[in-house]
């Protein structure tokens, strides 16, 4: 897991994303090609800011090991006041959770390769 | 294009099977299969396998080759592929076969699908069917494959006013039908509190709106219509066998609570075979979470989006309804055997279209399945005929 998280640690850590100037289209995460314009595409990357919407929910109680200790977690799907949507954990009391909620980007620990192992960091989001 | 038929079916038993292997599971299928066409064996030109993970369920990849070995294919030579689409796997592989035949290439193949699941722990099964999804964006957050079908369903709630009690009502008629198959992996019925009683595993979505993941394996022999006239006096037609695609992760979607892969399969689908929806008998649907039974009516184009619950509310898709839909007992109650269910849907139908469901059988000369890969990225839409 760990090369393929470090060398997108820029997107994981901040927002970025990818916008195509040909057609406008904003992508999270970010894609090298645009899928409307193939050929056409002309990609810059671009930073999605810190505030979104909550759009979906679910709150995890059956995790993979490395989750466990989390459980029960926010998942939630929230749309990005400038960009797309975003599939990322909502750190609260699950009982909180609401579609509509107001949220914001925080830099949080997601998981860690056992005892001695490597720590991965990421977005999450809390309450405004 | 010749024409391609089914005109032989085996299924192994689904689910826990301790004391039974990977090669003997498969195998028990594909012998099955073979005596119900009435072959030797040696007349497979070609065999296509679904399988969605030996490589982390087993330790084993080059599946393909050993079920070939194992099957005494390796013995003749036979070219044997194994393709892989998440759990539509076995789709992929009647697919697969149905082109082989379809484009005169081989007169008599084999499509098998195969799963074995419970040499690993829960655990790192809920973490190798979070693979179906989007593993870096999505696995990554936490986000494991019921908690995906989760967000779908509590938008589809929001949106639509479908309720967790039409959810279980899936759950609850699946179990119905599965009671009646023998082969199937629970055969007990249930009743909506059993549903709304039981555990979250991702909220909404409680324990029994979740399939079981399961071992098993099915296998059909696909021919061309010339073949099949020699073999068989009751060969099933497969008039249409479609596959698209969509993003990956649900986050690139326009719309989550629409399946486009499934819309665009089944669009071809019933224009291949020039059919309606409403020329439609039978159905077996892809309900790995009962959302997605809901979702399917809805793309499949049985009811307008959004309007899906109402199928299971007034009845229409139970056994005696006008369109049943998961007569086997679905993934639900029949068992999800991963690579093996696409296959095992298609045994299901061709048993119904023979008039062999036995206390199941429903009044039908046309079937249509459904497989998803994940949260349908992947879908198979295949329409079959006896005429």
């Amino acid at each position: 897991m760990l090369p393929r998280f470090w060398r997108k640690i820029k997107y994981r850590y901040d927002i970025v994303g990818s916008e195509c100037e040909s057609c406008g289209s904003k992508f999270y995460p970010p894609r090298n090609l645009c899928p409307v314009c193939r050929r056409r595409s002309r990609i810059k990357e671009i930073d999605f800011g810190e505030r979104g919407t909550v759009v979906s929910y679910t709150v995890v109680y059956d995790s993979p090991d490395e989750f466990k200790l989390q459980k029960p977690y926010v998942v939630a799907l929230i749309k990005l006041d400038d960009g797309p949507l975003i599939t990322s954990q909502v750190v609260c009391d699950p009982d909180r959770v609401e579609v509509g909620m107001r949220v914001v980007k925080a830099f949080r620990k997601y998981f860690e390769e056992g005892d001695a192992g490597i720590i991965y960091y990421g977005t999450k989001f809390v309450p405004e | 294009m010749e024409r391609v038929a089914i005109i032989g079916v085996g299924q192994s038993e689904f689910g826990e099977l301790w004391d039974r292997g990977f090669r003997d599971i498969v195998l028990s299928a594909g012998v099955e299969a073979i005596e119900d066409a009435g072959l030797e064996g040696k007349e497979i030109e070609a065999m296509y396998v679904g399988n969605m993970s030996g490589g982390r369920y087993l330790d084993q990849e080059h599946i393909a080759a050993l079920i070939a070995d194992y099957s005494g294919l390796a013995e003749l030579n036979v070219p044997s592929t194994r393709v892989e689409g998440a759990d539509a796997s076995g789709g992929l592989a009647l697919r697969q076969a149905y082109l082989a035949v379809a484009s005169g290439v081989h007169d008599i193949v084999i499509a098998a699908g195969a799963e074995k699941v419970t040499d690993v722990g829960s655990e790192m099964t809920t973490d190798i069917m979070a693979s179906s999804a989007d593993r870096e964006w999505e696995g990554f957050v936490g986000a494991t494959l019921p908690a995906l079908y989760a967000l779908i369903a509590r938008m589809h709630f929001i949106r639509y006013d479908t309720t967790p009690e039409d959810l279980a009502m899936v759950s609850v008629k699946n179990h119905r039908n599965g009671a009646l198959n023998p082969k199937a992996q629970f055969r007990r019925e249930i009743k909506v509190e059993d549903v709304m009683r039981s555990p979250f595993v991702a909220d909404p979505l409680r324990l029994l709106d979740c399939a079981p993941l399961s071992d098993g394996a099915a296998a059909v022999i696909i021919a061309n219509e010339r073949v099949a006239r020699q073999l068989t006096d009751s060969p099933v037609y497969i008039t249409a066998c479609t596959q698209a695609s969509d993003y990956l992760a649900l986050q690139n979607r326009k719309d989550i609570t629409t399946m486009e892969a499934v819309r665009k399969a089944s669009e071809l689908a019933y224009k291949t075979a020039k059919m309606t929806p409403r020329d439609i008998d039978v159905v077996e649907v892809h309900d790995s979470f009962t959302i997605a039974e809901i979702l399917a009516y809805e793309d499949l184009g049985f009811v307008e989006k959004g309007k899906g619950a109402t199928l299971i509310r007034e009845g229409i898709t139970e056994l005696d309804g006008e369109l049943p839909v998961n007569t086997s007992g679905g993934l639900k109650s029949c068992g999800h055997a991963v690579g093996a269910t696409g296959i095992r849907q298609a045994v299901e139908i061709t048993y119904q279209l023979r008039g062999k469901a036995g206390k199941r059988q429903v009044d039908a000369e046309t079937g249509l399945s459904l497989n998803i890969g994940g949260t349908g990225a992947t879908a198979v839409v295949t329409i079959f005929e006896v005429r």
